[in-house]
C-alpha cells in the first residue's frame, strides 16, 4: 500500500504526515507536488495542513485551482481514499468534495490548543479501528475552523451519519463550552456520501507520539492502514 | 473599462470581524451605527476587447467561481466604462 501527501506552496504539515505514515504506519509514502497530476500509484492521498497560497482570498480557495486538484476529483470519484487535515479540510470544502465551508473562528483568534473530539461514526475507512463514542485528545491550530452549512446540508449529514468527529468535553459530552470555534453542531470532521473522503480540522498527525502530548491520532492512521490491508 | 466586484457574507452567516469592528466603533462613541459587516472589494482592469454585456457576464462568472464562495457569500458586479 502506498500513500501520497500533496504539497501546495504554503503547506506546512506535509512532513508531519509523511513522518507518521513512514514511521507509525510503516508504509511507503511520497510527496506529491501540486503541479503533478498522476495519482494512479497511490492507495490513499493526504492533503496536509498549512497555509496553501498564504490563505489568500479564502483559506483553501486558490489551492482548488492547482493542477493536482482535477486529478484528485477523479481519484475521489473512483473511490480513492482522501484525508484532508485542517487546511486540507478547507481545500476539500472549497473544491466541492465535501459540503459546507469553514469560516473565521467565532472568537476571531487563531486557536492553538488540545481539544477533545468524539467519534460519532466508526464505520468509515478512517475510523474503523475506533469505537463509536470514543473520545480523542487532538491538537487544533487554525483561525478558520468554524464549520458552516445550510439547514438542508446539516440534516443530510446527520441523516447519513456523515458527521465523523464532533468537539466534546473530556467525557464525550457535546457542549457549547467544548466547541472551540463556533462550528455548527460541534462539527470537527465530516465525510462524503461514499465515505472515501474525510476532512477534519484537528491534527491527528501531530498526535501520534506520547512525547507530543497525545498519541490518540494514531488510530485514525491505523484505521486507514487496516482498510487498505483488505482492499489494496 | 473597469469592473468592480463586491463580495459579502450572506445575511445570517456570522461575521466575527465585522462584530469586532462594530464593538470598537461603539467604544469610540460613534452614534447611530447599528451593525458592521466586513466584505471584500476587487478592482478588475478590462482591456476593452469585450463589450459591456460580455464583460459583465465574464466578470460575474469570475465572481461566482473564484472570488466568492457561494455557500457563504454573495457578490455584486459593477462595470465602469
Amino acid at each position: 500500500m502506498k500513500f501520497g501527501v500533496i504539497v501546495f506552496p504554503g503547506s506546512n504539515c506535509d512532513h508531519d504526515a509523511y513522518h507518521v505514515i513512514s514511521k507509525h504506519v510503516g508504509q511507503p509514502v511520497d510527496f506529491i507536488w501540486h503541479r503533478d497530476t498522476d495519482l494512479s500509484s497511490y492507495d490513499a492521498v493526504i492533503i496536509p495542513g498549512g497555509f496553501s497560497y498564504g490563505d489568500y482570498l479564502r483559506a483553501g480557495a486558490l489551492a482548488r485551482f492547482s493542477p493536482v486538484m482535477n486529478s484528485l476529483k477523479n481519484y475521489a470519484r473512483d473511490g480513492g481514499l482522501v484525508l484532508g487535515i485542517c487546511n486540507g479540510f478547507q481545500i476539500l470544502c472549497e473544491a466541492g468534495l465535501l459540503p459546507g465551508a469553514l469560516i473565521r473562528n467565532r472568537d476571531l483568534h487563531f486557536i492553538c490548543d488540545h481539544i477533545f473530539v468524539r467519534v460519532d461514526n466508526a464505520e468509515t475507512p478512517f475510523t474503523n479501528e475506533l469505537t463509536r463514542g470514543a473520545v480523542l485528545r487532538l491538537p487544533i491550530a487554525h483561525a478558520e475552523g468554524n464549520y458552516v452549512c445550510d439547514d438542508a446540508t446539516l440534516e443530510e449529514l446527520q441523516r447519513d451519519n456523515r458527521i465523523v468527529f464532533r468537539y466534546c468535553d473530556n467525557a464525550g459530552n457535546i457542549t457549547a463550552e467544548s466547541n472551540p470555534n463556533g462550528s455548527r453542531d460541534n462539527i470537527a470532521g465530516i465525510c462524503n456520501h461514499e465515505r472515501n473522503v474525510l476532512g477534519l480540522m484537528p491534527h491527528p498527525e501531530r498526535a501520534c507520539e506520547d512525547l507530543l502530548g497525545s498519541s490518540d491520532g494514531r488510530d485514525i492512521f491505523r484505521s486507514l492502514a487496516a482498510t487498505l490491508a483488505i482492499t489494496a | 473599462m473597469k469592473a468592480k466586484v463586491y463580495v459579502n457574507l450572506k445575511p445570517g452567516v456570522l461575521d466575527p470581524q465585522g462584530k469586532a469592528i462594530h464593538h470598537s466603533v461603539e467604544l469610540l462613541g460613534f452614534a447611530g451605527i447599528s451593525d458592521v459587516r466586513q466584505g471584500k472589494y476587487f478592482e478588475i482592469a478590462l482591456d476593452g476587447t469585450l463589450g459591456e454585456e460580455q464583460a459583465r457576464e465574464s466578470v460575474a462568472r469570475l465572481a461566482r467561481e473564484v472570488l466568492s464562495n457561494p455557500i457563504i457569500e454573495d457578490y455584486r458586479v459593477e462595470i465602469e466604462t
